[in-house]
């Protein structure tokens, strides 16, 4: 089974026209010894411009300004859904009460990287986003928060807000900043599962309304942003919103990061910009080592895209529509064609029906039925019309529950029974294949299930 | 002004009585859990509704006036 | 007889000996319908929210014949029961164990009551915790029934008691087998509870309210005792 490393891979090369301003960008200056110090950062990016200081209508003045440039951007949300950010930020902004800002880092997407990688070797940048966001909605708070199985990545945010706490950043009404840990089931980043959690509940997602921006952590409008956004945010801060969109596509500008894993030479975390070709992007990975049977785009409620569809996929969410599929959060895992593609769904619809937080019915049930079918058709014992029985379910499931965990794992599996439907069928009726009996190859957490206090560190297989 | 039945899937508990009281816009599925049929509700189904919640031993069943605002009987979340 | 004549039952005396009695079976016939309601029991033609309606209603009714138990207690001149008796226990002059018992249930009861109309407003949980007290409250009233009833030794009342405690016993028993054996402690407490109870009636009420001069003991004030222990009617000793 292939270990997805936590190192991070060189900056790769330029990915758009010659000419065109370069990447890296989040990723620039990454060094080999760990976290860019504070001296480096601002060496390397400049002072952050400094805000509140003319009272509170200038503070106003300039953090309308702020979510304006945000809005100019056209910066969309890195957490999976693509919300647009300054429209969120609005939101929150207007609400009545004193906001709060969370940096999202909880990243229980198992084949993803980047966040915790970002507040292990970039902290700095998180930070500047996370107070540039405060400032813009008016919050006073700002708390990280970080998976619990990436100890690195925690300890090295929090001792970077140790530094910047103890008074070396901009005067002024800066806001208070505190990391937390939280679990790293797949649910636990949910928006409103982050709030329950901090607020004193389980990982588990909330019914809404209220929605989070309007009344969220103790009871306060809560700014919600993926640490990767926040990081944008702290460049357009910067540099400014042209700067931005002189990469990427027009409806998705600037650049983005991604966890590229599976069968290639140099699995870990790339910095694209949105609309670069899928074959670049491996081309950087230092190119497949076999044969791919597929590749699945945006984490375990993304979508599959079978090998004989991946020539010319471009990574932005425009391009990948008509495949069905969306960048969601950078996920990008390859699956060699040796694999058992529905062995191997199988074994995540059944990881997925195990990481729901198991408050709602249709979800519970839904997704136990599903995986239980799935393992019926890989292993050869399906009924008749089986197919037919997950098309019912996947239906049954869809905006039923009171997150889209369910809707996610149900898209995952009709894209599944779609790009690899001949295999499906070959196992309906004959059974397992060859590709059965390999060691499984897709990433899933090793540890026990649904307990929110489990500390378990994470291993990979 | 429009009506929407709703329900919170997690307060739900698959009492089925929202079902029997209005079975002209909620059916159960096969684990006994409401499928709500989301389209607005007629004029004279809307006390039906109503009732409906009310009867709800766990105030999961929603009777939503416009659309972000909940009025009717039920009760949302903390 | 002139004795009797003299001192006539009044027409409050019959009404809250009756509305106590009938107080005391819909209390049995709520719980009853409350394990059917929460085992989701169902036919085609007893819907859920039937069973659920007739709970919530038989329970209602349960209190409007409290209420009136005790309101015609109080009006009744020939016992000094004050309104105040009703919601304090022990206080009391007249049997005050036995009575007090009785405003133990009503208290309980009252609390069910009114944070189930008011449900809306509390946490599902608060809620669920407090209507719990229903179970406690059933065997109190049972207790103040036999220690304060005048007919105790009446055979209609025997047989009601019985009734009762065949219909609470039965929605126990139903209610701790089903989902057995989860939270095996609680229901096995439950079990040993209702067996307990059950035994304690049979070797108590033989030497207590079922045996001699039950008035004298239980705390009656001797004014109203008779004072000629004449018969030895099976229809008890004096009031």
């Amino acid at each position: 089974m292939s270990e997805l490393p936590s190192t991070l891979a060189e900056a790769p090369p330029a990915m758009g026209p010659a000419d065109a301003p370069a990447l890296p960008r989040l990723l620039a200056g990454i060094t080999a010894h760990g976290a860019m110090t504070l001296e480096e950062h601002f060496a390397l990016h400049g002072p952050l411009p400094i805000v509140r200081g003319g009272g509170r209508k200038r503070g106003r003045e300039h953090a309308a300004m702020l979510i304006s440039e945000i809005e100019r951007s056209g910066l969309l949300g890195r957490g999976g859904a693509a919300f647009p950010a300054a429209k969120k930020m609005r939101a929150v902004a207007s609400s009545r009460g004193r906001a709060i800002v969370l940096a999202n880092a909880a990243e229980g997407e198992p084949a993803s990287l980047k966040d915790r990688t970002l507040l292990e070797t970039l902290p700095h940048l998180v930070l500047d986003g996370g107070v540039v966001a405060a400032e813009a909605v008016g919050a006073d708070e700002l708390i990280v928060c970080a998976c619990e199985s990436a100890q690195a990545a925690a300890e090295s945010m929090a001792s970077v807000i140790e530094e910047r706490g103890s008074g070396s950043s901009s005067s002024g009404h800066s806001p208070r900043l505190r990391m937390t840990s939280v679990p790293g089931n797949y649910v636990a980043g949910q928006e409103s599962a982050l709030i329950n959690y901090l607020g004193g509940g389980p990982a588990k997602p909330m019914f809404t309304p209220p929605m989070p921006f309007e009344q969220g952590l103790r009871r306060r409008p809560t700014l919600i942003s993926n640490v990767e956004t926040l990081a944008h945010i702290a460049l357009i801060a910067r540099h400014g919103a042209p700067w931005f969109r002189q990469l990427g596509a027009p409806t998705q500008p600037g650049s983005a990061l991604v966890t590229l894993s599976g069968p290639v030479a140099h699995q870990g975390v790339y910095e694209i910009e949105h609309g670069a070709s899928l074959a670049s992007l491996i081309d950087a990975g230092g190119g497949t080592t076999t044969r791919v049977r597929g590749a699945l785009l945006g984490g375990y409620a993304g979508s599959w895209i079978g090998a004989e569809r991946l020539h010319g996929v471009a990574l932005s969410n425009e391009h990948l529509a008509p495949h069905g599929a969306s960048l969601g959060a950078g996920v990008v895992l390859l699956l060699s064609e040796q694999a058992c593609p529905v062995a191997e769904t199988a074994r995540v619809a059944r990881w997925l029906s195990d990481q729901s937080s198991r408050q709602c019915g249709p979800c519970l049930h839904g997704l136990d039925a599903l995986a239980g079918t799935l393992a019926e058709i890989a292993a050869g014992t399906a009924q008749p019309r089986a197919a037919q029985r997950i098309d019912r379910l996947a239906s049954l499931v869809a905006r039923r529950g009171a997150c889209s965990h369910p809707d996610g794992s149900a898209n995952l599996i009709l894209s599944a029974m779609e790009a690899f439907g001949a295999e499906f069928d070959d196992h309906a009726q004959h059974g397992p294949c060859e590709g059965c009996a390999r060691p499984p190859e897709l990433p899933l957490p090793v540890r026990p299930i649904a307990e929110d206090s489990s500390r378990k560190p994470l291993v990979r297989q | 002004m429009s009506h929407r039945v709703r329900v919170n899937p997690i307060a739900c508990e698959a009492h089925g009585m929202c079902a029997e009281l209005l079975p002209e816009r909620i059916t159960l599925d096969e684990w006994g859990y409401p499928v709500i049929d989301q389209q607005e509700l007629h004029g004279w189904e809307v006390d039906h509704a109503i009732r409906a919640a009310r009867a709800c031993p766990t105030f999961a069943l929603l009777v939503q006036r416009e659309r972000a605002t909940r009025a009717g009987r039920g009760r949302g979340p903390d | 007889m002139t004795l009797l004549a003299a001192s006539g039952p009044s027409l409050y005396w019959y009404l809250t000996r009756s509305t106590g009695a009938m107080a005391m079976l819909l209390l049995s016939l709520a719980i009853a319908l409350g394990v059917l309601d929460v085992q989701r029991w169902s036919t085609p033609r007893w819907p859920r929210f039937l069973v659920d309606s007739l709970h919530r209603n038989v329970s209602l009714l349960a209190l409007v014949f409290l209420v009136l138990h005790i309101l015609t207690s109080v009006l009744d001149s020939f016992a000094p029961i004050s309104l105040r008796d009703a919601f304090i226990p022990f206080v009391g002059s007249y049997r005050p164990f036995w009575l007090g018992l009785g405003a133990v249930a009503f208290d309980l009861i009252l609390a069910v009551i009114i944070t189930s109309l008011l449900r809306a407003r509390m946490g599902y949980a608060t809620w669920r915790a407090i209507h719990w007290l229903t179970y406690a409250s059933w065997p109190i009233a049972l207790l103040h029934g036999f220690g304060t009833g005048s007919d105790v030794k009446a055979t209609w009342l025997l047989a009601l008691s019985i009734l009762c405690l065949a219909i609470v016993a039965a929605a126990v028993l139903a209610r701790v087998l089903a989902g057995w054996p989860e939270n095996i402690g609680r229901r096995a407490a439950a079990l040993g509870g209702t067996g307990a109870f059950s035994l304690f009636l049979l070797l108590w009420l033989p030497q207590g309210p079922l045996g001699s001069e039950w008035a004298r003991r239980s705390g009656t004030p001797s004014s109203l005792l008779p004072h000629a222990q004449v018969s030895n009617s099976s229809s008890g000793s004096g009031r």
